[in-house]
């Protein structure tokens, strides 16, 4: 089973979150085996061993308490617990999606806006966008802020590591990193409608020098994202195809993730 | 003058929709139709509709789950069919639009109308025996619960036909779920039904309480109780109080869906994720709500068939009760990726985890009850030995997303997917299929057959590894849940093997019918003339199967745990404790009367709710004013109870008497 799933997804991170999340997995998984191997052989030897037929197992009819083995069966549950409480403890701290990575580069700011049913890309300091296909430079800490205009949704990129939910007038924040360039499947991991299989993203990591000229490029072609053509996108519709944005106007990514608190009526404000 | 309830309503375009319901359409009238020429109508208006004799109103329970797995099962086989066939440029057969009605009702019945009923029917059947007493604290209450259930279930399936289902998933969040997002009448069918029917389990989850609390065998104190009634207290304590947390917030989001209220909306300040937290305080505990049950099933059976008490008594009371407690403290770990922060999300883990020590504990009692057992390998220890094997690999995989980094990346996979099937099967269905082949003797004076139990079981065993260890390796390779086709190629074998294991348990829930169908017609060879035919060592054990109304002529003295063990053990055999009995003398006895309260709320309660549903204003003031006269004519009534002379019960005893010296 492994061989099939090794060569992808989550055991196959590209990125330090998603390799130490796989150190956890790995970890807690073992220290779990080594108890419930053990119980399910003893499941099956004491139930054949013990069966009606055996005349040689001793029938104990009253046997009902051990303060020894009490003792031992809430002990053994209680110290895997203890230690997996601990990697729970340090894994969510060292690992909580909004903390930097401990990393020398500075990192590269993206903003992420789920929509019916598309993602849209901002890259709020090149001042340019990206639907449906997410550009980064390997090597290079990526520093997330996600909103939705819609539904809630899911960003998550497996091979990366973490997923965190867009959530419509809220921002969430992610912090990831591809080690080296390629191509990984990112996707949302929350049903959001009838589009939503559909949801589909490549998160493309190239080196540093290909990822300056991928902005180059992107700022000579494409239109520009404002707020008319951003109701466009607003509209539901499959995601289909991969489209850039020359410049996107400033403050689109807040807009959005307060756009609908403006709705308050004004008596409200009083 | 009928809402929004045209012909349009009705999906004639849709093939799979219009010859299910035609086919479903068609048994109903067949069955209908033989009623009412054999004339059972009569019969069966008077012992099973209008009955309030908790045995009757638990076998109903069963038989309602029993029906409602086939249509769940029904979905799941569509679902593994399509994403066998959806892989890379293909669409399969469901659009999107299908689809998700699809898994949502999938969800939706499993969890309310199959899992939910199944445990709270084996409760009701087995407490007042278990007990030692005559019925539940509230018989009438007990019917309406039940019929409340049944309404809510009539509801669901009608959107099959009328309409539509929630296309949200089973717990429907907003704010997919409000009307700007879900605008049809499918998140109406979820919300109404489950009001209606979750106003039943809370019913049914006070009288059960009440019942333990309060009624229990003279001399039967909490150290002497039964470990099933322990853990049904446990688990109706927190139907208790969970299910009025579930009928609250389901009230706010219809309040935002009928009167635009903006609890869970994305502007006025409305917040989602107030929603999300709400459903999962209920939500979690639900989940401890059908185990308990199970586990209590389980400590049963496995103490019969290795022939001694259950190994660490106290230990796991505690272990269940701490279980009951902690249950109520972990709900967010259904949304650690939601960026609750990492000292919130520890905690919700940790207190997580806590939980699998007392789990554990289980477990290793079950194992050490049967060592130095003289185990009789009957089906329902097959299932108690199949249910310890595959639960502890849920559990583990349930404490490795409890770990928030680990779950970071398994949140919502197919991995989450393998691992509440790998409890909900492995321990819950398990649990049900044990406690029925343990208790049906009880029930119908007949044991079920062996061969095909056993054949039963291993159908449902190794389908289940093979339809969901293929999900866990899926969910590692990043595949996520409610996706209706995938582009990754890679993926479709397993998902091809995952089918053949859904084929696999189609095929155990064939042989189950196969397997009544069987034991009905050898029911003469296999009767159990004595009431005790696992030489069993609770109370209901000590009664003749079937019981008679009133379950005890006299109402047994209890001394000890494994009441009944005891009682053999001091009085031989079962032959000199009848001679003994028959020698008493019997009190005239009062049982409560045919009441058919239940079945006409319920008749109201289905006809409010597809009015609101449908927006039908007229039909939904109907609905509220029949139920409230006939809450009130149930109010003004004053004989309620019939009396059982003493005569009749010494009749019935000396009958009973007979048939087994006969043996």
């Amino acid at each position: 089973m492994c061989l099939a799933s090794c060569g992808e997804g989550v055991l196959d991170p590209h990125g330090p979150v998603g390799k130490a999340e796989r150190v956890i997995l790995y970890d807690a998984t073992a220290i779990m085996l080594a108890v419930i191997i053990p119980v399910i052989v003893l499941t099956l030897v004491f139930a054949w061993w013990f069966r009606a037929r055996n005349k040689w197992a001793r029938y104990r009819p009253d046997w009902e308490y051990s303060g020894r083995i009490e003792m031992i069966i809430w002990s053994i549950p209680a110290l895997v617990i203890l230690f997996l409480g601990g990697i729970a403890w340090t894994g969510s701290h060292d690992l909580d999606p909004p903390a930097p990575l401990q990393e020398s580069t500075a990192p590269l700011d993206i903003e992420v806006i789920s929509l019916d049913w598309r993602w849209l890309f901002i890259y709020p300091q090149e001042g340019v966008a990206s639907l449906n296909r997410l550009v980064v430079p390997a090597g290079v800490p990526l520093r997330f802020r996600l909103t939705s205009t819609t539904v809630m949704n899911s960003f998550f990129v497996p091979q990366l590591g973490s997923q965190i939910y867009t959530m419509p007038n809220m921002v969430t924040r992610l912090n990831l990193q591809a080690d080296k360039p390629g191509t990984y499947e990112g996707l949302s991991a929350q049903f959001s409608g009838d589009g939503f299989s559909d949801m589909r993203f490549d998160l493309v990591a190239t080196d540093k020098e290909a990822f300056t000229d991928w902005i180059k490029t992107t700022k000579t072609q494409g239109g520009s994202l404002d707020a008319r053509t951003f109701e466009e996108l607003v509209k539901p519709a499959k995601a289909d195809g991969v489209q850039t944005y020359a410049q996107v106007s400033g403050g689109l990514f807040d807009s959005v993730s307060s756009a609908h608190m403006a709705a308050v009526p004004p008596q409200r404000g009083q | 003058m009928l809402g929004r309830l045209s012909w349009a309503a009705i999906p004639f375009d849709v093939p799979v929709v219009m010859i299910a319901a035609g086919s479903v359409g068609l048994i109903i009238f067949c069955v209908l139709a033989l009623v009412t020429v054999k004339g059972w109508w009569p019969y069966l208006w008077r012992e099973w509709i209008t009955s309030v004799d908790h045995k009757r109103i638990g076998v109903m329970y069963i038989l309602l789950a029993l029906l409602m797995l086939v249509r769940g099962f029904s979905d799941a086989m569509l679902m593994r069919s399509q994403l066998a066939l959806a892989a890379g440029h293909a669409q399969g057969y469901l659009p999107p639009e299908h689809y998700d009605q699809i898994f949502s009702a999938h969800g939706t019945i499993m969890i309310f109308f199959v899992a939910m009923p199944f445990v709270v029917g084996l409760m009701n059947f087995v407490l007042p025996l278990q007990l030692g007493v005559r019925d539940v604290a509230f018989p009438v209450l007990n019917s309406v619960s039940f019929w409340l259930t049944a309404a809510g279930v009539l509801l669901v399936n009608v959107s099959l036909v009328v309409g539509e289902f929630a296309r949200t998933g089973w717990l429907a969040y907003p704010p997919l779920s409000e009307i700007a997002y879900s605008p049809g009448v499918g998140v109406d069918y979820y919300l109404w039904s489950l009001q209606i029917s979750g106003l039943g389990t809370l019913l049914s989850g006070i009288n059960l309480t009440t019942t333990i609390l309060k009624l229990r065998a003279p001399g039967m104190g909490y150290r002497q109780m039964p470990i099933f009634c322990w853990t049904a207290l446990a688990s109706n304590l927190l139907i208790v109080a969970s299910f009025p947390i579930l009928t609250a917030t389901f009230a706010m989001l219809l309040l935002d869906r009928y009167c635009g209220f903006h609890f869970f909306t994305n502007d006025l300040g409305g917040n989602p994720m107030m929603y999300v937290n709400l459903i999962w305080c209920w939500g979690h505990p639900e989940v401890y709500i059908l185990i308990l049950p199970a586990f209590g099933v389980f400590s049963e059976v496995v103490a019969t068939f290795s022939g001694k008490p259950l190994f660490g008594r106290r230990s796991m009371v505690m272990a269940t009760m701490v279980i009951c407690v902690l249950s109520f403290l972990v709900w967010l770990h259904h949304f650690f990726t939601m960026g609750a922060g990492a000292d919130v999300n520890a905690f919700f883990g940790i207190a997580t985890m806590i939980i699998a020590v007392p789990t554990g504990v289980k477990i290793f009692n079950w194992l050490f009850t049967l060592y130095g057992g003289r185990i009789r390998f009957t089906v329902p220890i097959y299932w108690t030995l199949g249910f310890m094997v595959t639960f502890v690999i849920g559990g583990m995989t349930g404490v490795l997303m409890a770990i928030p980094p680990a779950d970071f990346v398994l949140h919502n996979s197919l991995f989450l997917i393998a691992h509440f099937h790998n409890v909900a099967i492995g321990g819950v269905v398990f649990g049900v299929m044990a406690g029925i082949s343990y208790w049906f003797p009880k029930a119908f004076g007949f044991t079920l057959n062996e061969r095909l139990g056993k054949a039963v079981f291993w159908c449902w065993f190794f389908g289940f590894y093979l339809a969901f260890m293929p999900l866990y390796v899926l969910g590692l390779m990043g595949a996520t849940r409610r996706m209706q086709h995938y582009s990754n190629t890679h993926w479709q074998p397993l998902m091809l093997v995952a089918l053949a294991g859904a084929l696999l348990i189609l095929l155990g829930i064939a042989l189950t019918v196969v397997q009544l169908v069987v034991s009905i017609r050898q029911r003469e060879r296999n009767r159990d003339l004595t009431g005790d035919p696992w030489n069993g060592r609770t109370l209901e054990w000590s009664t003749p199967s079937p019981p008679p109304v009133w379950n005890f002529s006299l109402l047994p003295q209890v001394e000890r745990s494994d009441a009944f063990w005891a009682t053999k053990q001091q009085q031989g055999t079962a032959q000199d404790r009848r001679d003994r009995s028959v020698k008493q003398t019997y009190e005239t006895l009062h049982v409560p009367r045919n009441n058919p309260t239940g079945f006409f709320l319920a008749f109201f309660a289905v006809l409010l709710g597809f009015s609101l549903i449908w927006r039908i204003w007229w039909g939904a003031g109907l609905g509220i004013l029949g139920a409230v006269v006939v809450c009130l004519v149930q109010a003004w009534r004053t004989d309620g109870e019939i009396e059982v002379p003493s005569e009749k019960v010494a009749a019935f005893e000396r009958l009973h008497g007979l048939k087994e010296r006969a043996v």
